[in-house]
């Protein structure tokens, strides 16, 4: 791994110009993640229906690789069931980690797999990931209790 | 002149390879590397003297005593505190103000009160007077800074009155690189009968500092941004506010006379020292003492600031740097925080550590101070008497190839 795949064209595409990039209108989930001892901070707005995620997208200010991965997983998570978010979440924190994954459901994320080699950055690429799991969580929690009452 | 290249023989790190590059180590604000000689005073504190110290009457527990005490008498000297009772070993800067805060203020700040701080501050020097504002009902003042990246000195005259308990602030921001008149501010706190801490960590390093001269009543440094081991730093109480300040943490040594009931304290600076002490660290500290007095701190403090200038010279040659701090050396030590055109300081750090160099990126401990500056983040090369001209030359080069990263 070097430099050139860590600020590949792809993640400063990503970083630098995402679409992503803004607040979106009618958002039921709104998550706030940071990291305290960098500084990195997003906030993901996500739209659902159901148990589908109908719109999402990120405002924040941090580092090409966090800035981009957050970009990444906005893409990715697009129309997916919550549960299949859940299942990018562990396969992207997997690659990150350096574990035997099967990288085609990751889209242009699997360009971060370059980060595992660069310990200092992993929490950068992991922020928008686990910002993501405790926002589905919280809404399951939530929709749980709503079913029970 | 201080012999850089001899220097450098003595601090093995220094030959370590990143990625197969050589060292260039500008991250001594955060901790400083170490010479042989520190080294080699805990394998042989370890070799042949480890014992407790205080507690038995064995040959040595003697040594190890002697030689912890030795420690303590080699901090006076250097920082010029008078007697070696004014001298508490601590675990850190951060330990030695909490000690004043919960011992001290905890006992002497009330409702109403005011403690001055500088926005600069590392949190180290915020969070625990947060504490005893919160705790006690008192409030916080912050000195800003002017223009020149200096303390408006105006508004701490301001703000000085017969409320204000406690001025604590930094000789020298781990940030900026300012040099702050520590000596002018305590003679005007004192004026109103405000006690005065000064955090040195960033300061005694580097320059040679006279606690009496300052005047201030608490002093606060770490051991490990000056050559010496981590885990051992040290707090200076006045002489005369020694019977004001109770005991600290209780526990072992720190005792006179315990009953089942009740206890009578230690003198100081016992008193404030429960436990059994790192005697290794104090040691090591005492040979990184030896090691800067050999060197000599007024030569230390011109080489620095000779470098510093050089290096922020050639940083302003960069048209995308933008530097954090004066820009000229009166009043500056060698700590520089800057950002690179609109690139995030994480991504700098990086792409400069896989040419060899090590840099600090982040927020610094002082978010006040950035949220102030109004950045999130900042680039800090800081320096140290095993720097080179020829270091900064490769820090300058590798800092301009930066941006074909980011086109």
């Amino acid at each position: 791994m070097n430099l050139n795949q860590l600020y590949s064209e792809i993640i400063l595409e990503h970083s630098q110009k995402s679409p992503n990039k803004k607040k979106i209108d009618g958002a039921n989930i709104e998550e706030k993640g940071h990291n305290p001892l960098c500084g990195d901070v997003i906030t993901l707005y996500i739209k659902t229906d159901g148990d589908i995620i109908t719109d999402a997208s990120f405002t924040g200010q941090g580092c090409a690789i966090s800035q981009a991965s957050t970009s990444m997983l906005i893409d990715l998570i697009r129309g997916k069931k919550i549960d299949e978010a859940k299942k990018l979440v562990q396969e992207f924190t997997d690659m990150i980690y350096k574990k035997d994954v099967d990288l085609d459901d990751l889209g242009d994320a699997q360009a971060l797999a370059g980060v595992s080699d660069f310990p200092a950055r992993v929490k950068c690429a992991l922020l928008p990931w686990k910002t993501l799991e405790e926002a589905v969580d919280e809404k399951q929690e939530k929709n749980n209790k709503d079913e029970d009452k | 002149m201080i012999d850089v290249k001899s220097i450098r023989e003595d601090f093995p790190i220094l030959k370590a390879r990143p990625y197969g590059k050589d060292l260039i180590y500008l991250d001594n604000a955060a901790t400083t590397q170490k010479p042989l000689s520190v080294i080699k005073s805990i394998d042989d504190y370890y070799t042949g003297m480890n014992a407790n110290v205080y507690r038995s009457a064995h040959y040595l527990s003697g040594v190890a005593t002697n030689a912890y005490e030795k420690a303590r008498n080699k901090v006076a000297e250097f920082i010029n505190a008078g007697s070696e009772e004014t001298i508490i070993f601590t675990r850190n800067t951060t330990e030695s103000i909490n000690l004043v805060a919960y011992a001290w203020a905890m006992e002497n700040i009330n409702k109403g009160d005011e403690i001055i701080l500088t926005v600069a501050e590392h949190h180290s020097n915020m969070l625990p007077w947060q504490l005893i504002a919160e705790k006690k009902g008192a409030k916080l003042r912050y000195v800003y800074l002017n223009e020149d990246s200096r303390l408006d000195m105006d508004s701490y005259r301001n703000m000085l009155s017969s409320r204000v308990k406690l001025v604590a602030l930094q000789q020298v921001s781990n940030v900026l690189g300012i040099i702050n008149p520590v000596r002018e501010m305590t003679e005007e706190a004192h004026k109103v009968g405000a006690k005065v801490l000064v955090d040195g960590a960033q300061s005694v390093p580097h320059m040679k500092v006279d606690v009496r001269d300052i005047g201030c009543d608490f002093f606060a440094f770490s051991g490990h941004k000056m050559l010496g081991p981590m885990g051992i730093g040290v707090l200076y109480i006045k002489k005369d506010l020694l019977d004001e300040v109770p005991a600290f943490m209780r526990g072992g040594e720190m005792i006179d006379e315990v009953y089942e009931d009740r206890a009578t304290f230690a003198d100081p600076p016992l008193k404030y020292e429960a436990g059994t002490p790192n005697v290794e660290g104090a040691i090591g500290l005492a040979a990184a003492i030896d090691y800067l007095d050999g060197i000599g701190m007024d030569n230390i403090h011109k080489a620095e600031v000779d470098l510093t200038e050089y290096a922020l010279k050639k940083l302003k040659e960069i048209d995308f740097v933008k530097i954090y701090g004066p820009l000229d050396m009166k009043d500056r030590m060698g700590v520089i925080s800057f950002n690179a055109a609109d690139i995030h300081p994480h991504d700098v750090a990086t792409i400069l550590d896989q040419d060899g160099v090590a840099i600090r990126s982040g927020h610094h401990c002082a978010q006040p101070l950035m949220r102030y500056l109004k950045v999130t983040a900042t680039c800090r090369a800081s320096f140290y008497i095993y720097n080179t001209h020829e270091e900064v030359d490769e820090f300058v080069e590798s800092l301009k190839g930066i941006r074909k990263w980011f086109k």
